[in-house]
């Protein structure tokens, strides 16, 4: 029997809302007066409430918030397992608690070897300090002894590329540096056991590469990875097991593909049609607030007659139409319409303040229902399952994202031959193309 | 042996972890360095800021209390008498501003990384502790000047050998009091305002501009719970031979000392387990 890695048993975690949060002595005051006067101090306070959460994970008090509930799995030693879930799922909660950061509200964890989380890099960085007393401080931050860092202190040099900056205060560096020298301490920490969150990894594209380089080299020399990410190729790509945790319970635990497809079909509306009901079950992390300025009505695919339709040949042109409902008087509401594939990747986007008859016309919105509709143009798409997200922004006020709301299919015709390709892309473009013979290279 | 972490809920009150923080001695060291050396970075005077500060604050004193205020000093020269208790009220006073912060300020490090959260004070507390011993320097330097060139009749008792006994008690109720303040800033931010009044109190609570021989009778008893009074008071006593000092002042300054140190490190060990969720 392989040795196992993380033991997690029996893991909940509840956070305290509402009156219970008593966070200045005024409060603190206000509350016992109320209480000496017989009332109940709760209808007084101002209350921290559980935003845009479940309900059924607040208890029948309501002062307590649920994030995790009854989490048990074991890993054994070498694995990659990846955790997949909504916003706002836990998924981040549950990484805090095997980090140590914070404790679980009951259960317990085991962790057989040296942890490391790369949850965020540089952290603890003083940008007084040089590049060299930082790898210093750094290091021993995340654990490390003072040996084993004199040890490895040329290779993480030369991993991060700064030879002759390393007795330069890190405020001087480029954020390009800093990210680099950052890493680099994190990438020498050699731990058994990683635990890596991709939502909260900060740094550009180049370095999020470097991140899961890293873990695919850490993975090959046999230690544990768990990995926290909506990027679903990448956790496909690096995870053997995944588990689905949804409003704080872990739904389903198992092969890598399997979890991935359940976890995106259950999270798609069918049809042509997303009602109200089925966009507001959709948003996420969203910023709901008590008077909302802008609410759905309905989010649908049309063909050019007008019906509804989800499947398209590509030598048609498809409608989104948004209908929507400011309920305040609204100034520069942008609208987002992007195509994503199943991974969520994005493919494709478009707005409608890229329009200036909408930017000239309708830049201030008066209460009451409004339409609008955006026609991506035949003659773009490939053989392919697409998918629909929609993003209402009022500016510096209100955003509410819907992700995937419509799945729609396109079926490429060809252009002017039967030629179909057997090519993946997924844009397919009406490309013009030209043929003629070089002049004067041709005898004859 | 493979290392072993266990992670569960409701860990005992008591549970302190010691082997832990042995365990974490390089960051300790390096937190300290990092204190020491990133504070005066990009000043011209540099180190220098760790003797000017507080020479300014004695020769300010002097003047004040001494010339303009005629508080008495039991005949001692006012700028002696002002330096014996500066030196160690400042360095109670960097301990309690310190690891009163060291909660909060340190979010952004403790809600990613785990490291024994007591780390953070104990760093403040030796990092003061430097501080300290470059001001008893100056302080000595003043001392034996007056000592062989000044009239005043200043007394050296063998007393001066408990010394070190005395700046652990320091720092002691130093880091006791911050440990509390720290934990209790965490729920009510109140306190982050309030400290630097409240500290300026107890400044005067203490007998550190005036001599506790003009504390009247009825107010003595201040001296007992308040156990600053007594460091302050040892201090000039071991030196130069004046003040009240007894062995009642001594046990009472010692057990509450302890009663500090002890509950603060209780009280700071319960709430850094789940301060993140807090915050």
């Amino acid at each position: 029997m392989s040795d196992r890695a993380i033991i997690v048993n029996e893991i909940s975690k509840a956070y305290r809302l509402g009156v219970i949060n008593r966070n200045t002595l005024h409060d603190e005051v206000r509350y016992w007066w109320h209480k000496m006067r017989g009332r109940d101090p709760r209808h007084y306070m101002s209350k921290v409430d559980a935003v845009g959460k479940e309900k059924s994970q607040t208890d029948e008090s309501g002062s307590r918030f649920w994030a995790l509930r009854d989490i048990s799995f074991e890993v054994p030693e070498g694995e990659v397992i990846g955790i997949i879930g909504k916003n706002g799922a836990g998924k981040s909660t549950l990484l805090k608690i095997l980090t140590h950061v914070t404790e679980p509200t009951s259960g317990q964890a085991i962790l057989n070897g040296r942890v490391a989380s790369l949850l965020e890099v540089g952290t603890g960085f003083h940008p007084e300090l040089t590049g060299r007393e930082n790898i210093y401080l750094n290091g021993s931050i995340l654990g490390m002894k003072k040996t084993e860092i004199s040890r490895k202190f040329d290779e993480i040099v030369e991993f991060a590329e700064m030879g002759q900056f390393i007795d330069t205060p890190v405020k001087r560096y480029s954020s390009g540096m800093y990210v680099r020298l950052a890493f680099a301490v994190a990438a020498h920490l050699e731990p058994e056991i990683l635990l890596v969150d991709e939502v909260l990894a900060v740094g550009d594209a180049e370095f999020q590469k470097k991140c899961l380089g890293k873990m695919k080299e850490v993975s090959g020399q046999g230690r544990t990875i768990l990995f926290v990410s909506h990027n679903m190729t990448a956790i496909s790509n690096l995870c053997q097991r995944v588990l689905l945790i949804d409003r704080g319970r872990l739904e389903a635990d198992g092969m890598a593909d399997k979890i991935i497809a359940q976890y995106l079909n259950r999270n798609l509306t069918k049809g042509a049609v997303a009602s109200v009901g089925e966009i507001e079950e959709k948003m996420e992390g969203v910023i709901k607030r008590n008077s909302p300025y802008v609410r759905y009505l309905e989010i649908s695919l049309k063909d050019d007659n007008g019906q509804y339709r989800n499947s398209f040949n590509s030598t048609e042109d498809i409608t989104v139409s948004i209908d929507f409902e400011c309920l305040k008087a609204v100034k520069g509401l942008n609208i987002f319409v992007l195509v994503v594939n199943e991974n969520s990747d994005l493919i494709m986007s478009t707005y409608n303040v890229d329009d200036k008859y909408i930017t000239d016309n309708y830049n201030n919105l008066k209460p009451g229902a409004y339409t609008c509709s955006c026609k991506l143009p035949k003659n773009t798409f490939n053989s392919k399952t697409y998918y629909l997200t929609v993003h209402l922004v009022v500016l510096k006020t209100e955003h509410l994202f819907v992700e995937k709301i419509l799945e729609f299919n396109v079926e490429f015709n060809g252009y002017n031959s039967d030629f179909r390709g057997s090519d993946s892309s997924y844009i397919r473009p009406k490309i013009n193309w030209m043929m003629k013979p070089i002049s004067g290279k041709n005898d004859g | 042996m493979k290392h072993q972490t266990i992670i569960k809920a409701n860990q005992k009150w008591l549970h302190i972890p010691w082997r832990e923080l042995w365990d974490y001695r390089d960051l300790l060291v390096n937190l300290v360095l990092r204190d020491l050396t990133a504070i005066y970075k990009q000043s011209i005077l540099g180190p220098l800021w760790f003797i000017i500060a507080p020479l300014s604050t004695t020769i300010v004193f002097t003047v004040v209390f001494g010339n303009v205020a005629k508080i008495s000093t039991d005949g001692l020269p006012p700028f002696l008498f002002y330096m014996s208790s500066m030196v160690l009220w400042n360095y109670f006073q960097g301990c309690l501003n310190g690891v009163s912060g060291s909660l909060i300020s340190n979010v952004g490090i403790m809600g990613k990384v785990y490291f024994p959260r007591l780390i953070v004070p104990l760093s403040l507390t030796i990092g003061n502790l430097a501080q300290f011993i470059l001001n008893f320097c100056m302080f000595i330097i003043f001392y034996l000047y007056f000592y062989c060139f000044s009239s005043a009749e200043i007394k050296p008792s063998w007393w001066i050998l408990a010394l070190p006994f005395l700046i652990m008690h320091c720092a002691a109720v130093g880091l006791g009091v911050g440990l509390w303040l720290s934990a209790m800033t965490v729920k009510y931010r109140d306190l982050k305002f309030a400290l630097p009044f409240l500290s300026q109190l107890w400044m005067y609570a203490t007998p550190v501009v005036y001599p506790s021989s003009i504390v009247p009778e009825k107010w003595k008893w201040l001296l007992f719970i308040n156990p600053m009074a007594g460091i302050v008071e040892f201090n000039r006593f071991a030196f130069m031979g004046v003040g009240t000092f007894n062995t009642g002042i001594l046990i009472a300054g010692l057990l509450s000392g302890i009663f500090f140190l002890l509950s603060g490190l209780l009280v700071f060990n319960k709430i850094q387990r789940t301060f993140i969720d807090t915050i």
